[in-house]
């Protein structure tokens, strides 16, 4: 009935003619059929995709792609301001998509300004990341009273909302530089701000998970052995937790972009020299009634499709990986 | 066995498929049989075997994406596989009843006893408010419940397993169906009071002559209270009969193995009896007889084609070893 | 049942007394108070008398609970920036932001559920489809973008309504509405639709989910199989049960809503809280910045101390104190 030799610890051994699959890891398992098939299959995850290596590319190559630097104050030209999409300025370049009221290329400004918004995206979900999961290990591990405190804390600050918070962070870090250092400081405050607000997710789930964990047999006969907590932390419950964690953090990177273009709408974000996405769309209000819509629309464009995009793929990839769905 | 009158259930090639993304999942399979009025039908299987589903079938209350994709099912000579929703619901919980297997999530938790036994009364009966009331208590005081009339106030958690199941049982029977479908009743229960409940269900149902289709894995239940039982496998009939003769003497394969496989109190046995493998998976199940490969009185006919139920003493028995072309093998 | 309001009452008044410890460190400890107030020109004889004055010489544990006092009795000193009480500056703008609070709350939760229970019993229907796709770009989009396409639209093109401010205000005593005068409500509209819209697609989201979930149980399926009809499946037994969890989540948002509101504030030039408390961060303004905090803070331990009862009423399981029934 078989046809070669064939290790097998199935009960019923498998139907003649099934092909032998190499065996395989826990992540390479889970990359396998499921989530790449979920994946092929959902044409608004693949979009969501597309659009979202889209601008990580042009954010990438900014400063190679762009007609013009528009965070070097001293390349704009007062005179080409308020120009109309399509149109060429003084210096004979031609604006695609117009230009601000401080003659600014707006294409260029969406390249730049997307490039500040990713990378304070990405920089402050590092920072919550590493922030919250290490605060959710130690609370897990360590139990008692640690644990209570870190997850009071946690609770108190999922409840406020993260807006709240970034502003807050921003505003006591700012009370202790020099104002005239301020614009300095601006990026690495953002990041600590919004990175600040956003870690207590993480911490919930990797506490769970390292609860769960560590009454596991494994764990314990580790323990036994002598290895050091630390080490069993990193090589059990960490693989674990990466599902959760990935979705967390794709959801927490628009959250992010959208908390770093709301600050800068506001006023409080990155310095007005280096305009964000969202601090474009802040100068592109006033002149809303006055008939430059473009100032307004392409950047606002621009970011929602971002953040619809990374939304998106957050959302698919917590249904795909969701046990109970399946 | 002679009938003299119809039976009160009558499912006739009932084939029940769970279409999923990757293949079409078949839970029941061509599975046919009756149940006479207020008899007791056991149905007794694996984890998987299908029996749940052919319940759940019966009242077309399957999770979705299962459906009905074949056979026809008949309450008292009618059909009702094919009916539309509002005449379905006229006989669920009138004509037919069912109790599931957990009693404290069978019950909405934010509401007390009595408004749901009322709403169950009022939605197949002509009553008043009060008259429905007043026929809770009765019920309440029928299914063993002590001092009805303040528990029938209670909430679902306020009551022990028991007196939750005795509730479930009371609101399934409140309009005296003619059939009850119990899946799992006593699984989630206590020893101690699975005792009881078997006890109570018996005296209900044949009191008011009730018919029941006891749906469960475990045998003890099916020799205290069925009176006939079918053997179900890979969704399936393996054998049919009279309880008696189905435990003490089983013609099926499979249900030997089974019946091998409970451990006794008496007499010496060394090991415990398992039937070698497990059963198929839904995908993949084997070409002729389900069990073939798990069995070992197998010979080639098994793995050609699937056999029909054939007759044997006064049950039936879906096996190719009591066909009349292989008499001489029969006991 | 008292013990448990008892013991909610304790732990609102650990977290207010937290956050009344953040606040007075950043009165204390975050830039120099006495260079903010005295201003340039002071002499050291000025500064120490604003010392003394502001107490700065007593111990901690004593300026704290001077602080804390105070606090209470709703002063927080004068504005570093505008040089007026801060309890002035927050009476004058507390109308404001509680009136688009309390209105775009009402909106959310009302169509909140409405249109969460439509999507969870109509699954697959177009409409569900195209609301459920709404809400997602909804809860997508961040508010200030929501904010200005409504003024787009509505402001701009169509011109039908006010793009900033509250229109005519009518006050009594300390308090002011626009709720009595036709441009006051008319410039309500927007401001309450941005706000409130985000609001609205997260309940709406949380209810159509715990619906759904609710409408998988066995005791769904055990009414289902006793003939009971979908109307009542749905709305009353699936109902009750999911509003209980969403009534808590729902009520916790509504403390997040005052703060929320600062960004609608700044789009429509809301003369708020919010508005007042992004200025006090651009302005490194402490005493304002102190005093907001303290007061979200307030909202959130009264909201929640709400919903913490409103749980106990509407779920009958955390009522029992009567003991088990016996077998």
């Amino acid at each position: 009935m078989t046809e070669a030799p064939r290790t097998t610890s199935a009960a019923t051994p498998p139907p003649a003619g099934t092909p032998q699959r190499p065996p395989m890891g826990r992540l390479a398992r889970a990359w396998d059929s499921d989530l790449i098939w979920s994946f092929r299959h959902s044409p608004l995850a693949m979009g969501a995709g597309a659009v979202t290596a889209f601008f990580m590319l042009i954010a990438l190559f900014a400063p190679w792609i762009a007609p013009q630097n528009a965070f070097d104050p001293s390349s704009l030209n007062l005179m080409d301001g308020f120009l109309e999409p399509m149109n060429r300025g003084a210096t004979g370049n031609l604006h695609v998509l117009g230009t601000d009221n401080q003659g600014r290329d707006l294409l260029s400004a969406i390249l730049f300004g997307s490039r500040v918004s990713i990378i304070v995206g990405f920089l402050s979900v590092a920072f919550s990341l590493l922030l919250g999961v290490s605060l959710g290990l130690i609370a897990g591990f360590v139990g008692g009273r640690t644990d209570a405190i870190i997850m009071r804390i946690a609770d108190i600050q999922l409840s406020f909302p993260a807006i709240l918070i970034a502003l807050l962070v921003f505003g006591i870090v700012r009370g202790f530089i020099h104002p005239s250092q301020h614009e300095q400081w601006a990026l690495g405050v953002l990041i600590v701000a919004i990175g600040l607000a956003n870690w207590a997710r993480y911490a919930r789930t990797v506490r769970g998970s390292t609860m769960v964990e560590k009454n596991k047999e494994y764990v314990q006969a580790a323990r036994v052995m002598g290895r050091s907590s630390f080490a069993i932390m990193r090589e059990h419950v960490l693989p674990n937790v990466m599902g959760p964690i990935l979705v967390i953090a794709t959801i927490n990177l628009a959250l992010a972009i959208i908390e770093e273009a709301t600050l800068s709408f506001l006023g409080v974000g990155v310095p007005p020299t280096q305009p964000s996405l969202g601090t474009l769309i802040r100068i592109g209000q006033q002149f809303l009634f006055s008939g430059e819509w473009w100032i307004l629309m392409f950047p606002a464009l621009a970011l929602v499709l971002l953040a619809l995009a990374i939304n998106l793929l957050g959302d698919w990839l917590r249904d795909a990986l969701n046990p109970k769905l399946k | 066995m002679t009938r003299s009158k119809e039976p009160i259930l009558s499912v006739r090639n009932l084939r029940v498929e769970f279409p999923t993304r990757r293949a079409t999942l078949v839970a029941v399979d061509d599975l046919s049989f009756d149940i006479a009025a207020g008899e007791v039908l056991g149905v007794v299987g694996e984890s998987g075997a299908g029996k749940s589903v052919t319940g759940a079938a019966i009242i077309r209350l399957l999770e979705p994406p299962g459906r009905i994709a074949g056979g026809e099912v008949r309450l008292a000579g009618q059909r009702i596989d094919d009916l539309a929703l509002p005449q379905l619901r006229a006989i669920r919980g009138r004509r037919i009843g069912m109790v599931f297997q957990d009693p404290l999530t069978s019950l909405n938790p934010v509401f007390r006893v009595g408004e749901q036994l009322v709403e169950t009364i009022l939605q197949h009966l002509d009553m008043t408010d009060a008259q429905a009331r007043a026929r809770s208590i009765e019920l309440l005081a029928e299914v063993g419940i002590p001092a009805p009339n303040e528990r029938i106030d209670a909430y679902p958690h306020q009551l022990s397993g028991g007196m939750r199941q005795r509730v479930v049982l009371a609101l399934a029977l409140s309009t005296n169906p003619e059939l009850l479908i119990a899946d799992e009743p006593t699984t989630a229960l206590d020893v101690s009071v699975q005792a009881q409940i078997i006890t109570l269900m018996k005296g209900l149902c044949r009191r008011h002559g009730t018919a029941v289709m006891l749906i469960t894995h475990d045998m003890g239940v099916i020799a205290e209270m069925a009176d006939r039982v079918m053997v179900m496998y890979a969704g399936r009939m393996a054998e049919i009969g009279p309880v008696r003769d189905v435990l003490r003497a089983p013609r099926h394969p499979y249900t030997r193995g089974l019946m091998g496989s409970i451990p006794s109190l008496t007499g010496t046995a060394t090991r415990l009896a398992q039937i070698p493998g497990s059963m198929p998976r839904l995908t993949a199940i084997p070409k002729g007889c389900a069990f073939n490969p798990r069995c070992a009185e197998v010979f080639a006919r098994c793995r050609e084609a699937r056999p029909e139920p054939i007759p044997v003493g006064s049950g039936a028995a879906a096996c190719w070893l009591y066909a009349p072309a292989t008499q001489e093998r029969t006991p | 049942m008292i013990a448990y309001v008892l013991r909610s009452l304790v732990q609102a008044s650990i977290v207010l007394l937290a956050v009344a410890l953040l606040a007075f460190s950043m009165f204390r400890f975050v830039g120099d108070p006495i260079a903010n107030l005295a201003g340039q020109e002071a002499t050291q004889a000025d500064r120490e008398e604003l010392r003394k004055h502001l107490g700065l010489e007593d111990s901690i544990l004593v300026q704290f609970g001077r602080f804390v006092g105070g606090a209470i009795k709703g002063e927080f000193g004068i504005s570093y920036k505008q040089g007026r009480k801060v309890s002035d500056l927050l009476a004058e703008r507390l109308p404001a932001t509680l009136e688009l609070a309390l209105l775009s709350t009402i909106l959310a939760t009302g169509l909140g559920i409405a249109f969460g229970v439509y999507t969870a019993i109509r699954r697959d229907g177009l409409i569900a489809n195209a609301i459920m796709v709404l809400s997602l770009v909804g809860v997508s989009l961040p508010t200030f973008i929501i904010g200005i396409g409504l003024i787009y639209l509505f402001a701009v093109e169509l011109k039908w309504l006010p793009s900033y401010g509250r229109g005519d205000v009518s006050s009594f005593g300390w308090w002011t509405t626009g709720l009595l005068t036709e441009s006051g409500r008319r410039s309500l509209v927007l401001p309450v639709l941005t706000l409130g819209f985000f609001q609205l697609t997260l309940i709406m989201r949380l209810v159509r989910s715990e619906m759904l979930e609710v409408l998988r149980t066995d005791f769904i399926k055990f009414a289902r199989a006793r003939g009971i009809d979908e109307r009542k499946i749905n709305f009353r037994h699936a109902l009750r049960n999911t509003l209980i969890p969403v009534v808590t989540i729902a009520g916790l948002q509504l403390g997040g809503v005052i703060a929320f509101a600062i960004v609608t504030e700044s789009v429509f030039q809301w003369p708020g809280l919010g508005a007042l408390f992004v200025q006090a961060v651009q302005f490194v303004d402490i005493p304002v910045m102190a005093a907001y905090l303290m007061f979200v803070a307030l909202i959130f331990v009264i909201t929640n101390l709400i919903v913490d009862l409103l749980y106990f009423v509407l779920d009958p399981r955390l009522r029992s104190d009567r003991p088990e029934a016996a077998k």
